[in-house]
């Protein structure tokens, strides 16, 4: 399965075109919606995880976005542990919704990249702060 | 009849090498597959462990005279106030104490982290100028090395059970219990369990005034009670308390300690606080101590406080058990809530094992408790007086 993780930038006029809504049904791609900013009348935000099972539908998808006015750009940042000065409290994960962050059966942090959607919200709830955005 | 073991018995067999200890967890299993009086036969000491937050810790430094000398009325340590109302190069850094240049980022706790670190730390104080200590201000770098004595002297620590939190509110809480996301998103609780020292001699048969503990990688000893001791909370029928009970004031010299086990810790939009972590033996005197000792986690319970009510009392909302916390999530009223810890279990663990080592090694005795901890007072609140 081919996925791609995208930060997308609407023009205030194009909030209310249903764009998500061609890319589901016009190119076939499941949409994961991370992180969402729209207010009518306002640039919006929206990010997205698209998956498809090929990579070419995907492109497809994003350039037709682009056509409308869309802008695209990967979602660069990232969340780094300093795993060497982690004391494994795990107040880190109350706030992990997305279970990125959680206790395994020794009572040691495990953070898993791949279900992070970036919410920040980890980087304050660290009380020994080794958890930063990386862009 | 059964047997019962004194101190003396004991610590001559940490002499002569045939000592045995166990971890407050190892004992568990133990005790159920052998038996009270079989584990009470074989093992002397068990072992406990906590690593979390005190937010009631400090040290008190003494500076050595300059020359000329100086009478210390207002004393800081990499910018942050230290309190100096004692005698003339006396001060008493406490840990929650916030820096005047970089606020909530840095505080006493962070000053006492870089001080076992063996790190230089910026002294700056004032005097008013006397006939004895003319001087009015200095202003140098001290280490760990250059001070006469810095001792730990922590007023609560090692909080016998605590709390869960939860917020019932349509908003999130940041709190000395992390954050709390609203309308009950999650709950946290403070407590190493099987393993925490005073959920293991819950009547405080064998930790009192005087007993000798491991403390921030050192050696410390119980000083006092601690503030807001409370044994008076109510209790199940194993004695043990359903809340915050007991606490210990405790003391050491920093210089036998490390920042594995002295961390500085930010709790955001709450303050600074100090990660200390302690270790108290229990000794295995009779078949009453081996059955306190193997008390587990499912036995083990605490009281959950909706934090979203910003009063003194807040409303009790149910009791769980630390197995329940520990399993990832609880039931409260049919919802089922995701539960954080937030005191660190692995360094616990780390600490019940490295006293276990030291006591194997011979290199720490036990000691018997010079007095008792007080075993019935409660806690008062602070009512104002109107005029
Ligand atoms: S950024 Fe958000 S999703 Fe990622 S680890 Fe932190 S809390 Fe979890
Ligand atoms: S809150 Fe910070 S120190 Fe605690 S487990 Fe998470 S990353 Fe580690």
């Amino acid at each position: 399965m081919a996925k791609k993780r995208v930060v997308l930038t609407f023009p205030p006029e194009l909030t209310e075109i249903p764009l998500t809504y061609h890319l589901v049904k016009d190119f076939d791609l499941a949409i994961n919606i991370l992180k969402a900013k729209i207010t009518p009348g306002e640039e919006g935000k929206l990010v997205l995880e698209l998956s498809n099972g090929s990579l070419e539908k995907i492109e497809d998808g994003l350039d037709y976005l682009e056509k409308h006015g869309v802008t695209i750009q990967p979602l660069s940042k990232e969340i780094v542990l300093d795993e060497e000065k982690c004391i494994n409290c795990g107040a880190c994960t109350a706030v992990c919704n997305s279970k990125a962050l959680s206790m395994d059966a020794d009572a040691r942090l495990v953070f898993n990249k791949e279900s992070c959607i970036v919410c920040e919200l980890c980087v304050s709830a660290c009380p020994m702060r080794v958890i930063k955005v990386m862009f | 009849m059964s047997i019962t073991k004194s101190y003396e018995e004991i610590n001559e067999k940490i002499k002569t090498g045939k000592v045995v200890v166990a971890t407050a967890e190892e004992i568990i299993p133990m005790v159920q597959e052998e038996g009270v009086s079989k584990v009470l036969e074989k093992v002397d000491i068990v072992t406990t462990g906590t690593f979390g937050a005190m937010c009631s810790s400090g040290a008190f430094l003494n500076f050595g005279h300059a020359d000329p000398p100086i009478r210390m009325s207002k004393v800081w340590l990499n910018d942050v106030p230290a309190y100096a109302g004692i005698a003339a190069v006396d001060a008493y850094i406490g840990a929650t104490e916030l820096s005047e240049t970089k606020g909530e980022e840095y505080g006493g706790a962070h000053v006492i982290e870089e001080l076992v670190s063996g790190k230089k730390i910026k002294l700056k104080a004032l005097g008013t100028g006397t006939d004895c200590y003319p001087r009015k201000e200095i202003e140098t770098w001290v280490d760990l090395n250059d001070l006469n004595q810095a001792y730990l002297f922590n007023p609560r620590n090692a909080y016998q059970n605590y709390s869960v939190a939860v917020n019932s509110s349509s908003r999130a809480y940041h709190t000395y219990m992390g954050i709390l996301l609203p309308n009950f998103g999650n709950a946290t609780y403070s407590t190493s369990g099987e393993l925490s020292p005073l959920l293991n001699d819950p009547e405080y048969r064998t930790i009192g005034i005087g007993t000798r503990i491991f403390l921030g990688g050192g050696t410390g000893y119980v000083a006092w009670e601690g503030t807001q001791h409370n044994p008076a909370q109510q209790r199940d029928e194993n004695g043990l308390p359903l809340a915050s009970a007991g606490t210990l004031a405790v003391v050491g010299d920093l210089r036998e300690m490390s920042s594995k086990y002295l961390r500085a810790g930010i709790f955001h939009n709450y303050g600074i606080s100090l990660y200390v972590g302690i270790g108290i033996p229990i000794p295995l005197l009779d078949e009453e101590m081996v059955k306190k000792v193997a008390i587990s986690n499912k036995d083990l319970k605490t009281t959950i406080y909706d934090y979203g009510i910003q009063r003194r009392s807040k409303p009790a909302l149910g009791v769980v058990s630390y197995a329940d916390l520990r399993s990832g999530s609880i039931n409260l009223d049919g919802k089922q809530i995701p539960t954080a810890p937030l005191s660190s279990l692995d360094k616990a663990r780390e600490i019940a094992k490295e006293l276990k080592a030291w006591i194997l090694s011979g290199r720490f005795y036990l000691t018997e408790p010079v007095a008792a901890l007080p075993y019935r007072d409660g806690v008062k609140p602070l009512d104002e007086e109107v005029e």
